[in-house]
């Protein structure tokens, strides 16, 4: 129920006072409300769920995973585990 | 940057597994709270990919699967009027109540529509002013800004025909019952996502603080997951509580304000009951008075309707991590996904759904 798909906004418009966009979500697109986010802009992600955007998604945030694994390489702590991994 | 597939890259996963693997000294169980989390984790088989010592208790985060049985009768009722377009979103179709479900309905007549987004239903009324279009407003804290927004702006465009069913449940009071059970054996928790994107994640700052457990913010890929394990792991084993934020990308620690304050707008805090679980006090939203106009239990009179669960289901027992699915002598010949017994069945993000499509176990027959 709490599904949040991450898409990328390429149209902002306004519909019945409401700030709208259309968003892509790789290949599908869907109008989505910017209400609670109205300072998206085009070109950006965001989290949308039940057609409303919830939150901006950060991509410098995004990447903290993949260089905080890319330090975790050769470290000590790395090596002694899962040598009986089955 | 998608956001999504460089999430499951199985590369990194077995980094994330070693990492655990060399933090763990000790059996901790682990409760993920949200049922889309439970449904990674079962798709995935991160639950495999721990060491044995780390267990993984499904959380009662699935709203499909904890409205209470008289408000699915609620919505039956409702659905059935010849005046009433009842709007829902799709996975509330099959929860069965005491007499069938919204798909039984609708197959007997009943204008039953699945809908994508609260608002569409307001484009539904407008389109059949002699009829009143219903929703069916369910959800966790995620939903609710959603379903504010559709109740304030039919009141702004003053439109008559829209009433909204409302069984809008809330986290923290459900984590605070977990924790005050005396049969409670969860010592850290995944939080969910998504609630958080909403509402921040101060209210759990209180809760680690008086229950002096870990809470790790998470998300809902595999490697969010993942991440999440190791950093409640790490708190965990250094005997550290708090709140860690894993999924930064879309969390903030005010959580989305302009959300929050159409939460606050539309709906007051008070009591709910929780299928299979029971009365948690404020643990739910309901309309404020100023919208009380669109509350559909009033203007349908259908709020007194009290029935019974099925003895047999042990959905309650599975909510509160006490048993697995595969425990109760129903699963998968009896209940299932097409004629399910109890709350944890009725969803795909309900524990026994997700341990009846992923994993073939053996069936008692």
């Amino acid at each position: 129920m709490c599904l949040g798909i991450p898409g990328q906004l390429t149209e902002k418009y306004e519909e019945h006072g409401l700030p709208m966009g259309k968003v892509d979500f790789g290949g599908v697109t869907k109008s989505v409300c910017l209400a609670h986010v109205p300072d998206l802009e085009v070109g950006e992600y965001a989290i949308v769920h039940v057609g409303f955007a919830l939150s901006r998604l950060n991509e410098e945030e995004a990447r903290m995973v993949f260089a905080f694994l890319d330090s975790m390489n050769g470290l000590e702590e790395l090596q002694s585990g899962g040598r009986d991994v089955p | 940057m998608k956001y999504l597939d460089e999430y499951r890259d199985p590369a990194a996963a077995v980094k994330f597994r070693e990492l655990i693997r060399a933090r763990t000294t000790r059996p901790w169980a682990i409760m993920e709270v949200c049922g889309g989390q439970t449904h990674t984790i079962v798709k995935y088989g991160i639950d495999d990919l721990l060491p044995p010592r780390i267990t993984l208790i499904h959380g009662p985060g699935c709203p499909v699967c904890v409205t209470p049985l008289e408000m699915i009768d609620q919505a039956l009722v409702i659905a059935a009027r010849p005046d009433v377009i009842f709007c829902s979103f799709g996975d509330m179709l099959r929860v069965p109540g005491s007499r069938g479900d919204l798909l039984s309905v609708k197959a007997s007549g009943g204008d039953v529509r699945i809908v994508y987004s609260p608002l569409d239903c307001l484009t539904v009324a407008a389109a059949n002013p002699d009829r009143t279009v219903v929703f069916f407003a369910v959800g966790f804290e995620t939903t609710a800004p959603a379903n504010a927004m559709a109740v304030w702006q039919a009141k702004r465009l003053e439109m008559e025909n829209f009433a909204v069913l409302v069984s809008h449940v809330l986290v923290p009071p459900a984590v605070a019952a977990i924790l005050s059970s005396p049969s409670n054996r969860v010592q850290g928790f995944l939080a969910a996502g998504h609630v958080c994107a909403v509402m921040g994640y101060e209210e759990y700052e209180s809760l680690a603080e008086r229950f002096r457990v870990p809470f790790v913010v998470t998300g809902f890929e595999p490697l969010d997951l993942l991440e999440g394990v190791y950093r409640c792991v790490c708190m965990l084993e250094e005997g550290r509580c708090g709140v860690e934020n894993q999924y930064a990308r879309v969390v903030r620690r005010e959580g989305n304000v302009e959300s929050r304050r159409a939460i606050e707008e539309v709906f007051e805090t008070g009591d709910r009951t929780w299928r299979g679980i029971g009365a948690i006090p404020m643990s739910g939203y309901r309309l404020r008075p100023a919208y009380a106009a669109y509350d559909a239990a009033v203007r349908f009179g259908v709020s007194g309707l009290t029935v019974r669960e099925s003895a047999e289901c042990i959905s309650g027992q599975v909510l509160r991590g006490m048993k697995k699915p595969q425990e109760c002598s129903a699963f998968g010949t009896r209940c299932t996904p097409q004629t399910p017994l109890g709350a944890t069945m009725v969803s795909s993000e309900g524990a026994c759904a997700a341990y009846y499509q992923y994993r073939r176990m053996a069936v008692k027959t």
